[in-house]
């Protein structure tokens, strides 16, 4: 079976550092992946080349069979790939539903009018079904500057759902949010993989990667230095070497 | 279950707020209509000629505002330079004029032309400027600004120093400025309609988008440079059309003053004393401010007055209402509702605690 998505021996420098090298990276259809690795060990940078956000120095990115290397960002989003960022990108002067009318647009081709009303009714109502799902509805007529930190993750992974990408790409979901926030977004990342949908998890909470993906890998200093189930990541000596930066028997690899 | 629980709720929430937004639509839309009837009528109710001159050159500059903001206001690119199509317009309005031998009303029908002028111009000028950002952007539109008033300056077809003078119609001395200020409050009424169509449009969304996060906006399928040199090229044709019916009123143009940096500033803080980005906020801006500056002007005889007070304002807008006039009201009144509203609502708050909680908790659990 091939991969959803495939980045294949990608390197990427910045200046002198080597932020990724000879990385590949798989994500199956159908599954919930998972990418840790310690700070500064390249995986966001992995996203931002998945994404079209940074150009790749060599290796390429498939989406299925088709090669999407250093396309634009608008151009890999058209084509099914969402993501959400680190630090939660939302339009904070626009209203929440505003925020979901937004990605809401790129359907339909070019000959829509564009003085039309922003988001007809099936856009609206689409768009107040996935906030009513990840549970922000009510504050749909809010601006986006006055919702929580919490709530921002929420909306930034419903705007992207209302395109219905065919993966999406998370960076820290739970980073900063708090626990019973964390069990919510866990169950509707759970919910919406059961009906299809395809997720690759950047994460620094193992509880979090563990209990929610089928798949992680772990880099390390821009290289995949290993790659399994959960079970099989936890007892991995050089995942706890890459964290902790020598071998011990700690089972427990949480980050510093 | 949880899902269904949140179901129950929202509806009820949305539909409060559909009401209210279309209570408010109604409330705005009569005071819209009010403030033009008092407007259509004013001419026939003021014949004092200085008065009605500076009610004519208040609407010409709320236009241009309102153009100003279509572009600056929704895009957050602060244009420095829209003078360059304000003193194209008059320009070409003089040209043509002279060429064709017009004068009366048929030098009306030359805005348009006017219009088409700036927004030729703006195109390139567009693609050059709107290839950058936030400071740099601005830097960009100054130059422009500075590169139109020295080629008028230095052409001969443009007069060079001593500039272009206007037709001037012989109309009678009583009902002289009615012309301008009918003309001047169509360019207005068809502006303000268009900023209110293009804010509640898709294109006006993107517009506000690529204010928010331009790369975010650009990452979920808007085409930035497109969207914003629409917006450009709208803004430009508005402001070439004020600027060329500016001229036919005013009698002529001379490079320093149909190319004016105090035009740049004038429709910048009549944009952000009524806040930058809403739909009446320039208007409000020009219509107090405008009339204000050419007041004192004619009061006192120091010309420097008006100017120093405008920037003392300018001062004023950005340290204690950085968001400008309508939305910090807008703001007040919305809070205060709100308390008016939790008021009563305030004994019922405990129990909807304590059934909340549990249920919030079971909604937690996957």
């Amino acid at each position: 079976m091939t991969a959803l998505l495939r980045a294949e021996g990608v390197a990427k420098a910045f200046g002198g550092v080597q932020a990724l090298q000879d990385c590949t990276v798989e994500v199956e259809q159908g599954t919930i992946a998972g990418l840790i690795g310690p700070n500064g060990s390249g995986k966001t940078t992995l996203f931002n080349i998945m994404t079209g956000y940074e150009r790749v120095d060599s290796g390429d990115v498939y989406l299925g069979d088709k090669k999407i290397t250093n396309r634009p960002p608008q151009r890999v989003f058209a084509l099914g790939i969402g993501r959400t960022f680190q630090l939660t990108r939302i339009f904070p002067r626009l209203t929440v539903l505003e925020n979901m009318l937004i990605a809401a647009q790129h359907g339909g081709g070019r000959a829509r009018n564009p003085l039309a009303k922003a988001g007809g009714n099936a856009e609206r109502r689409r768009a107040i079904e996935l906030l009513e799902f990840t549970g922000i509805a009510d504050h749909a007529a809010a601006l986006a500057d006055t919702l929580s930190y919490g709530q921002r993750k929420l909306l930034e992974l419903s705007y992207v759902l209302v395109a219905d990408p065919a993966i999406v790409l998370l960076d820290e979901p739970a980073g900063g949010v708090n626990p019973s926030l964390i069990q919510h977004l866990a169950g509707r990342i759970r919910e919406l993989n059961e009906a299809g949908k395809t997720f690759l998890i950047v994460e620094h909470n193992m509880d979090f990667v563990m209990s929610l993906c089928g798949h992680v890998t772990v880099l390390d200093y821009g290289t995949v230095v290993a790659s399994g189930t959960p079970a099989i990541i936890r007892s991995d000596p050089r995942v706890l070497d890459a964290y902790l930066g020598i071998t011990e028997e700690d089972d427990d690899a949480s980050p510093g | 279950m949880s899902p269904r629980a949140e179901n129950t709720v929202t509806p009820r929430a949305e539909g409060t707020v559909s009401v209210r937004a279309a209570s408010t639509v109604i409330q705005r839309g009569g005071g819209a209509l009010v403030v033009l009837a008092v407007l259509a009528v004013f001419p026939l109710a003021v014949s004092n000629a200085t008065v009605t001159t500076i009610a004519v050159d208040t609407l010409i500059f709320a236009a241009a505002a309102v153009a100003w903001n279509i572009f600056s206001g929704y895009s957050g690119y602060i244009s420095l330079g829209h003078a360059v199509f304000f003193g194209a317009g008059a320009y070409t309005v003089g040209i043509a004029a002279r060429a064709w031998h017009l004068n009366g009303d048929p030098v009306f029908a030359l805005l348009p032309l006017a219009g088409g002028v700036a927004a030729a111009l703006s195109v390139p000028l567009g693609l050059i400027a709107l290839r950058v950002r936030r400071h740099t952007f601005v830097v960009i539109t100054i130059a422009f600004f500075f590169i139109a008033q020295l080629t008028a300056t230095n052409l001969s077809w443009t007069g060079g120093s001593s500039g272009i003078l206007a037709p001037s119609p012989n109309w009678a001395a009583a009902t002289f400025n009615d012309p301008f200020y009918y003309i001047a409050l169509a360019l207005l009424v068809a502006t303000t309609a268009a900023s209110w169509l293009i804010r509640r449009s898709r294109f006006g969304l993107q517009l506000r988008a690529i204010r928010d996060d331009e790369d975010r906006a650009a990452g979920l399928g808007v085409r930035p440079m497109p969207v914003k040199l629409a917006a450009f090229v709208i803004s430009a044709i508005v402001t070439g059309m004020a600027g060329g019916l500016w001229f036919y009123f005013i009698g002529q143009a001379i490079p320093q003053f149909a190319f004016d940096p105090l035009f740049d500033l004038s429709v910048v803080v009549m944009a952000f004393f009524g806040g930058l980005g809403t739909l009446s906020g320039p208007l409000l801006g020009a219509l107090i401010i405008e009339p204000a500056q050419q007041w004192l002007t004619l009061q006192y005889t120091n010309e420097y007055l008006s100017e120093i007070l405008l920037g003392a304002l300018f001062l004023a807008v950005i340290l204690g209402l950085p968001r400008g006039v309508i939305p910090t009201a807008a703001e007040r009144i919305a809070a205060l509702r709100a308390r008016r509203r939790r008021a009563p609502a305030r004994e019922a708050v405990p129990q909807a605690e304590q059934a909340g909680q549990p249920g919030r908790a079971g909604q937690a659990a996957p």
